[in-house]
């Protein structure tokens, strides 16, 4: 079974960079053969040559947004924590919260943003709060979700023991809950960084967002795409991120799956 | 009078005339039983006859609608601290280790993690656990897993054990092992034990009394004494007296639904 979950790894990693590498082929093709300016489509070479000429720039704007992005994260981990032990109270409190919750996220971002600038001024603070607004609903969700897959035997055994509902949720419902809070803590911060750079980019002094609108205004194309990478990069880094901290924190959970999986 | 004569006037857990019903459904009517200090008792019925239901009135998961139950003669406190219970499933959590799993009951008492562990401890090799301590549950065989569930339940020191077809989810050899197991734990410790099946042999094997419950709502339609020598041995499955027992016990069963 070794040699299988080998060949899994060795496709793991060569199967996404043999994609990106074919659409990274045609778009050179195309760009090169179709005789379009670089203003309208910058080859992938040229992105990359642009960038890497840029790559002083490119960090200085990066720091901001990071630095917006885990701010803005760790507020919404509080508020969405805090907000799922508010929705695990009773099921009268979920039912009149939930929907409101719903709400929020039904919100166009286009209005949000440009209000909390309006709101909050051009520093961090209208950053930071967006993120946490766009990023707060799946982590509630999930650890609402998983609180509730919590054994009732297990509760019932805990009962007899004689605990009560402080303890039932610190060594029952909590940990219940972890596997399904990283589902939801790898969606919440896919979204987290382009949250970061709507903000910047209806109104920052420095960052991804606003050195993407200056370089679109300035028909620098190749420079735009250049920090749509960077900006993707930092994603592809945050979720690689939640998988460390997932197996520090929960290492049972590997071991779990794969003694599930195994006859 | 003696404290021995004493103990065998006023049993350790005695249930009169206890009442249940969730609205229009009635699932318990007229329970009374008890269990002596140191009686292996078991409650047979058929499925959904109520016996846990029964079991949650015990451990205080459910307030009875009517119904005394007492321990060592007092009402059952609201804390219901005299009991100790193991589910049906192990219940065991996939995030403690082994060793974390038998303590939790004590640390849910109040006491100290590292006291629990050292109470623990010298119970693990009793329990055929030694070796695993540091396993997560998802690593033992269903066997063992049992095991731990029963140590998780009497390390808790109550005064009387409920056991919710403990073996109920286990393949039937390793049941029967586990049935021989538990007699030669239960010879050692002497618990006062309250055990819910709807295997007869087991009822049979495992008991000093058996209280045969009816279809719902729950009433005891018969008890019978099991006057078979002490150890057992799996021979004695072949004991005139002990199938004839069992054939007793399946026509009460059978005879009622």
């Amino acid at each position: 079974m070794t040699r299988t979950t080998a060949t899994d790894k060795v496709a793991g990693i060569l199967g996404p960079v043999v994609v990106i590498a074919m659409i990274l082929i045609v778009w050179q093709w195309y760009a090169t053969q179709s005789g379009l300016g670089a203003d309208v489509l910058p080859s992938p070479s040229r992105v990359w040559e642009q960038g890497w000429a840029a790559r002083a720039d490119l960090w200085a704007n990066a720091i901001p947004t990071l630095r917006a992005t885990l701010i803005g994260f760790a507020l919404s981990l509080l508020v969405g924590f805090l907000l799922s032990v508010l929705l695990d109270t009773s099921n009268i409190v979920r039912r009149s919260v939930m929907p409101v919750l719903v709400v929020t996220q039904t919100l166009p971002l286009i209005v949000i943003a440009p209000l909390m600038i309006l709101w909050f001024g051009f520093e961090l603070l209208p950053k930071v709060l967006l993120v946490a607004f766009v990023t707060f609903f799946p982590i509630t969700v999930s650890l609402v979700e998983g609180y509730a897959s919590a054994d009732r035997d297990a509760e019932t055994l805990l009962r007899s023991m004689g605990a009560g509902s402080a303890r039932i949720f610190r060594s029952l419902r909590f940990p219940s809950a972890m596997p399904y809070f990283f589902a939801g803590l790898r969606i919440a911060i896919t979204y987290a960084v382009v949250a970061a750079i709507f903000a910047e980019y209806a109104g920052a002094s420095e960052g991804l967002g606003i050195y993407m609108q200056l370089a679109k205004n300035s028909f620098r194309t190749d420079l735009v795409l250049a920090a749509v990478a960077v900006s993707a990069l930092l994603t592809l880094i945050l979720f690689g991120f939640t998988y460390v901290v997932e197996r520090l924190t929960i290492p049972w959970l590997r071991l779990y799956r794969r003694a599930q999986v195994s006859p | 009078m003696s404290a021995e004569e004493n103990s065998i006037v006023t049993p350790r857990v005695a249930v009169n005339d206890l009442n249940q019903s969730f609205g229009e459904l009635e699932v318990l009517r007229g329970l009374s039983l008890h269990a002596n200090k140191g009686e292996f008792v078991t409650i047979l019925g058929p499925s959904g006859s109520g016996k846990s239901t029964f079991f949650s009135v015990l451990t205080g998961a459910t307030t009875p609608t009517s119904g005394d139950i007492l321990v060592d003669g007092s009402p059952l406190s609201a804390s219901g601290d005299h009991l100790a219970f193991m589910p049906q499933k192990d219940a065991l959590f996939p995030w403690r280790r082994v060793l974390d799993n038998l303590t939790l009951g004590l640390e849910v008492q109040g006491v100290k993690r590292a006291q629990a562990r050292e109470r623990v401890r010298p119970l693990v090799p009793v329990f055929g656990l030694e070796g695993f301590e540091d396993a997560y549950p998802f690593e033992l065989s269903g066997g063992m897993r049992q095991r731990a569930a029963l140590l998780r339940t009497v390390v808790q020191e109550r005064d009387v054990l409920l056991l919710d077809e403990p073996f109920g989810a286990l393949d039937a050899l390793t049941r029967t092992q586990m049935q021989a197991w538990l007699e030669k734990m239960w010879e050692e410790f002497r618990w006062t034990v309250l055990l819910i099946t709807h295997d007869v042999r087991e009822a049979v094997f495992l008991s000093d009394r058996i209280y045969v419950f009816s279809q719902r709502p729950a009433t005891v339609v018969a008890e019978i004494d099991v006057p078979l020598p002490r150890p057992r041995t799996i021979d004695m499955v072949a004991d005139p007296v002990f199938s004839g027992i069992e054939a007793t016990l399946l026509k009460i069963l059978l005879e009622g639904s």
